[in-house]
């Protein structure tokens, strides 16, 4: 079997500015975050977002990254909405394509089933068909006579997911409750690339969770990227759960401009271990300042 | 003004039970709820009236019984399996009966979680659409509002997100097939859609709630009938069930005061 281990540089190296990029996860849960973080220490710019959208979106949007945004939602779940893309919404400076959250999926699942649109009644009666023009209806060619939404396949230059375990060749294990769309976001790519908590040998994925918690399979793999804390800040459920004390500094950071100079120095302008390192001490500086207020 | 220290029925506690009636009648469906009187409403629901209804996690399974708020995950008894992909498997079958949340819903209701404001550059970026387009047109839904004011109710929402009836008529028989807005719950009255040509109409104010009130917090003309109901009382089983099982840290008086 080929070995598809790359390092982030070399995964970032595989895109180009212009591309559309399909992330997976969903809002602020299992984000390929350590790929994103890559992609804002690249010159890539001029990017299209294509996103259940959670930081992921967000940290892109305030690097000045994303041209256009694909999405049916941006949320941080616990913090209902992202401020930098807020930002970016508010002051116009990237272009939305909001769509329905099942017809994301239906786009996801075209692009991978290699048709060009799915129908669906989702859509129907809503601004979703308003504020995105181009999209069309279509009418059942049966008896029904039913008209309903072609959703066109959102097909994608390149995606990243981001798992708990994953082998060498490709081969990806979730054990988090939920796999989202993962693999319609690979499935739906030209470049597929999955990082990972731990690179294991294939006989450990097996060993480490029921067989449905190997739900990505190396047919839909290009590159295999190991980046523990990956996910971070984003859940990453059994490993870890969301970051809530660091998700909030973020948000509190992206609220003045002085204090995302001073996060971005500090956590974006540094490379994934140093990323790592950091984010750990800014764990252990909320602590003691928690254990200090206690002790006041 | 009663709180539930003194034995008295909170506004809380009227849309609790306002909310759980949104379930009352449809058997073996998932029911799932935004907002904590929603959330307590469908939990009610399953307990009392409904016993067929099937509730979420919140996460990624159905579960048994009715656990209450911030139940730990261990505590919960899982039934199956339901990942968001399989979620838009019960969506489009229309085995599903919804409260979602609006930021702004309007005379037909039309719900607007997107964006306040033009499109091109919105005063306020909202969540998103969600599934809000889909879930309208595929099954039953319901809204909870419990911030009642002019700026919520008004007469046209900024972005279509849910689809209401003059949307879903207007987009066709494909639209209005499977599309049921049952109910609005707001912090100060009830309203339904049962007028001729589809006009929310005020179904029942909350005790302690004038229709004056109503009128005067609404910003588009409100069918008002003659004779307006009041909310129905929460039964006793129903009352113990909120403060004691469900909901004994009182969560429900945050989000509504009464």
């Amino acid at each position: 079997m080929a070995d598809k281990r790359l390092t982030l540089d070399e995964f970032v190296a595989e895109l180009d500015s212009g591309m559309t990029i399909g992330i997976g996860g969903w809002g602020s849960r299992r984000k390929p975050m350590a790929a994103v973080r890559a992609i804002l220490r690249s010159d890539l710019t001029d990017l299209t977002v294509v996103s259940y959208g959670g930081p992921d979106v967000g940290l892109l949007a305030a690097a000045g990254k994303v041209a256009t945004a694909v999405y049916p939602f941006v949320t941080l779940d616990s913090i209902p909405t992202d401020p930098h893309f807020k930002t970016a919404r508010q002051s116009g400076t990237l272009e939305a394509v909001e769509y329905d959250e099942g017809m994301f999926y239906l786009g996801l699942l075209a692009a991978s089933q290699r048709v060009p649109f799915l129908p669906t009644r989702s859509g129907l009666g809503s601004d979703v068909l308003e504020v995105n023009p181009s999209l069309r209806t279509v009418r059942s060619p049966y008896d029904d006579g039913e008209e309903l939404v072609a959703m066109p396949a959102l097909t994608l230059d390149a995606a990243v997911i981001h798992v708990n375990r994953a082998d060498a060749a490709g081969s990806g294990q979730i054990l988090g409750p939920d796999p989202f769309f993962d693999e319609l976001f690979l499935g739906a790519a030209a470049r597929r690339f999955v990082t990972t908590e731990q690179v294991v040998a294939t006989d450990e994925l097996a060993a480490g969770g029921p067989l449905q918690s190997l739900c990505i399979s190396r047919l839909l793999t290009d590159g295999v990227v190991e980046t523990p804390g990956g996910a971070h800040f984003t859940a990453c459920v059994p490993d870890y759960g969301r970051d809530e004390g660091f998700q909030r500094e973020y948000v509190a950071a992206a609220g003045d401009p002085d204090a995302w100079a001073a996060f971005r120095e500090r956590f974006l302008a540094v490379d994934e271990t140093g990323y790592q390192v950091a984010t750990r001490e800014a764990a252990d500086e909320r602590a003691a300042a928690r254990a200090a207020k206690e002790g006041a | 003004m009663t709180d539930s220290t003194d034995g008295g029925i909170t506004r809380a506690e009227y849309c609790a039970v306002a909310c759980a009636e949104v379930f009352r009648g449809d058997g073996e469906v998932m029911a799932s709820a935004f907002g904590t009187a929603p959330a307590l409403g469908a939990r009610l629901a399953r307990l009392t009236f409904a016993p067929d209804l099937v509730l979420t996690d919140g996460d990624a399974a159905l579960v048994d019984g009715a656990p209450p708020l911030g139940a730990s995950p261990a505590s919960l008894v899982l039934e199956s399996h339901m990942p968001y992909r399989r979620v838009f498997d019960v969506v489009w079958s229309g085995r599903r009966n919804l409260i979602m949340m609006a930021s702004q819903i309007d005379r037909t209701g039309n719900q607007n979680i997107s964006a306040i404001g033009p499109w091109a550059r919105p005063k306020a970026q909202l969540i998103g659409v969600r599934g809000a387009p889909g879930n309208t047109v595929n099954h039953t839904t319901s809204y909870w509002v419990p911030n009642h004011s002019t700026r919520s109710f008004v007469e046209q929402v900024d972005v279509v997100s849910g689809v209401g009836y003059a949307r879903a008529a207007a987009a066709g028989p494909s639209a209005t097939k499977y599309h049921e807005i049952r109910f609005v719950v707001s912090n100060l009255g009830v309203f339904d859609f049962a007028t001729p040509d589809r006009s929310m109409r005020l179904a029942s104010v909350h005790p302690g709630v004038t229709v004056d009130e109503v009128v005067e917090a609404t910003g588009f003309a409100l069918v008002v009938p003659d004779d307006v109901a009041q909310t129905r009382d929460p039964t006793p089983e129903e009352l113990e069930l909120l403060r004691t099982v469900l909901d004994p840290r009182g969560l429900r008086d945050r989000e509504v005061k009464s």
